[in-house]
């Protein structure tokens, strides 16, 4: 096995150097000081690529110290390859303390979830975002969406709201749900799905989000108001399930299907692998 | 029974050790050296150091060995390595008129101070494969080239053809803005938009070698219009020289091989300029003429807004090409969508089965002809 992949280089605790650190570090207490916001920083090159998470690592990077406790999620889960990759990348650079337990870390970096377990006071949640710009897909230049936040002019997300429920009689947007932050700026929640949405809203932690390939970094400080876009008669719903987690027995938690066999048979588990193992435990030890 | 997936950790760790044995091949054969790639695949040295914005041929050539030959990830490799490296200053602007010239070629002169150059290229050779280099020895030609053609080894000054150009003032000049201020660093700030010319020729100078060559073709097939021709094109060495605050004068560091293009565009004339010949302009490390051509195109037709013409092809879109012009953005987007997405796929079942159910004719069909 080759050698260099073993040993921590010889890199900076958390491998960016420290005036890096600092001017992201601006970057997030504006972005924290204007919720929503969207600030442009000098996003760097990182050893693992964009659109990957390298703007969630950066942020990480720069807010990270000795004494934090990591967490590292993907889709929910601490075990899928990327999580595992980004977790190590801390373990090496920053020899930092890791943890998959919600509740024991000070820092967790996520990609596509918030976790079910409610975050406290005194935590930061870091989301890697691929698209930070919510009307990039409506209009794709920067120049004109900036223009637009600065004027707070979202008729075009209200119409394509308004179209979809037109065509389909519901919002056909089901990850990546536009929020309105502190009545203010339409922002980007990052892909989480829109079962998410309300754990954001006056959530106690400190909320960062980081675009590495899109140079951009917003937040939302604690308790701020994060509502999902809706209409009056067409009020804002989360998904539900008609069926419970096959592991852990939870209905409240977000459910990934599973195809268990060739004819296409499924299941139904917890995405929050923490979450669903920690009932799992809990129901093991009420039986013994 | 669902597994619950864990031991990624271990899986990971395999991979590179496959990896490393995919890259070594098979060990009977004589491992690759850094500088055996250094000498004998200089092209490919050339385009990652101009793309990984480093000129450093060793450590290219490092990254190109590292990445299987695989040249976006060497350029990924050189670009991490560079990412925290100290600024230490700026270099004084090039005086590329004062380039050691190799090779320099004009498509619209037949001949003109300083002369043509055809000095190294695949431009008139056959491109019927040569069976002697597979037979692992040199072909005849190379052997025979005599090192000794010095005669017609160009002056130590060649005017730039752009330059000659003006002395008839058929073409625009530009000015230095004052007090020459220093450009954008696109590896330390944000591309904004609008952005300057310096700032796109960057991102250009950065941008992946493939996606520039189709811009500027589609330039050439009606997207936008720029009559091109090239005025110049110039491979050489030349000084990099910085001038410390405290010495006052510029010192030379040392030399670099450089390929430039200044392309000639056709320019009708607008309410505030005559009619003249406008300017296309294109840079690169070493010998890449395919980039620095492609990138003078593009660059011209990035200057539709400034000129006053109309902007209605991606080539003069600025936001189109600076914000897709990178391959290590471009590379690492397209293949993220390798990671697990579970949960936006789940998403997306949950309301793929909603509209059918909503849909009364996707309903009757599922329920089979009737």
């Amino acid at each position: 096995m080759s050698a260099s992949y073993e040993t921590a280089p010889e890199v900076n605790f958390a491998y960016l150097d420290e005036r890096t650190k600092r001017m992201i570090r601006r970057s997030i207490l504006k972005a924290i000081a204007i919720p929503g916001y969207q600030v442009p920083f000098g996003s760097r090159e990182m050893p693992l690529p964009y659109g990957w998470g390298t703007g969630g690592i950066q942020v990480t990077a720069s807010v990270i110290g000795p004494e934090d406790m990591l967490k590292v999620i993907d889709q929910g889960s601490d075990d899928t390859v990327n999580a595992v990759n980004i977790r190590r990348f801390f373990e090496r650079t920053a020899g930092v303390n890791t943890t998959t337990r919600t509740h024991e870390a000070t820092l967790i970096q996520t990609r596509h979830r918030i976790p079910e377990k409610p975050l406290v006071e005194g935590q930061i949640i870091v989301y890697q975002v691929p698209v930070p710009e919510p009307m990039q897909r409506l209009e794709p230049r920067e120049a004109e969406t900036r223009t637009l936040h600065g004027l707070a002019e979202y008729g075009l997300m209200h119409v394509k709201l308004y179209e979809d429920i037109a065509r389909y009689g519901h919002i056909a947007t089901t990850y990546d749900y536009p929020v309105m932050v502190n009545h203010r700026y339409i922002m980007s929640p990052s892909p989480n799905p829109k079962f998410d949405n309300p754990k954001m809203h006056m959530n106690p932690a400190l909320q960062l989000f980081g675009a590495g390939r899109e140079k951009r970094i917003y937040a939302v400080p604690p308790y701020t108001s994060v509502e999902s876009l809706a209409f009056e008669d067409h009020p804002f719903e989360i998904q539900k399930w008609p069926v419970a987690c096959t592991q852990c027995g939870a209905t409240d938690s977000f459910l990934d299907e599973i195809i268990t066999d060739d004819s296409g048979s499924r299941m139904h588990v917890c995405s929050d692998s923490d979450y669903c193992q920690t009932r799992q435990d809990e129901q093991s030890s009420v039986a013994t | 029974m669902y597994v619950a997936v864990k031991g990624g950790e271990t899986a990971i760790l395999n991979t590179y050790k496959m990896l490393a044995e995919q890259r070594r091949g098979n060990t009977d054969y004589l491992e690759l050296s850094v500088e055996q790639i250094c000498q004998q695949l200089k092209l490919s040295v050339d385009r990652v150091m101009t793309e990984g914005s480093v000129y450093d041929p060793e450590l290219a050539a490092l990254a190109i060995k590292q990445a299987s030959g695989d040249l976006i990830e060497a350029i990924f490799l050189l670009r991490a390595y560079r990412s925290t490296l100290p600024r230490i200053g700026n270099t004084c602007a090039l005086d590329t008129a004062r380039m050691q010239l190799d090779r320099r070629i004009s498509a619209t002169f037949k001949d003109l101070p300083g002369g043509q150059v055809l000095g190294p290229t695949y431009d008139y050779t056959q491109r019927l494969l040569d069976f002697t280099l597979l037979a692992n020895s040199q072909s005849e030609r190379t052997e025979s080239s005599p090192k000794t053609s010095a005669p017609s080894m160009p002056p130590e000054q060649v005017p730039r053809v752009v330059d000659l150009l003006n002395q008839e003032g058929l073409i625009e000049t530009f000015t230095c803005p004052a007090h020459d201020p220093d450009p954008i660093d696109l590896t330390r700030e944000p591309l904004r938009f609008p952005a300057d010319r310096a700032t796109r020729l960057q991102n250009l100078a950065r941008g992946d070698e493939g996606f520039l060559l189709a811009m500027a073709y589609s330039t050439q097939r009606g997207y936008s219009h720029t009559h091109p021709f090239v005025g110049e094109v110039r491979l050489g060495q030349v000084a990099i020289e910085i001038e410390p605050e405290e010495l006052g004068f510029a010192i030379s560091i040392g030399d670099i091989d450089i390929t430039e293009c200044e392309m000639v565009n056709q320019f009708a004339g607008s309410k505030t300029e005559p009619p003249q010949f406008t300017r296309g302009y294109g840079l690169a490390f070493g010998h890449s003429e395919r980039k620095a051509m492609a990138m003078s195109l593009v660059d011209r037709a990035l200057r539709a807004d400034e000129l006053g013409e109309a902007i209605e092809s991606p080539a003069q879109m600025q936001e189109f090409v600076l914000s897709h012009s990178d391959s290590l953005e471009a590379s690492g987007f397209v293949q993220h969508l390798k990671l697990p997405h579970y949960v936006d796929f789940q998403s997306e079942l949950e309301l793929v089965r909603k509209m059918r159910e909503n849909n009364p004719a996707e309903h009757a069909h599922s329920q089979g002809p009737t």
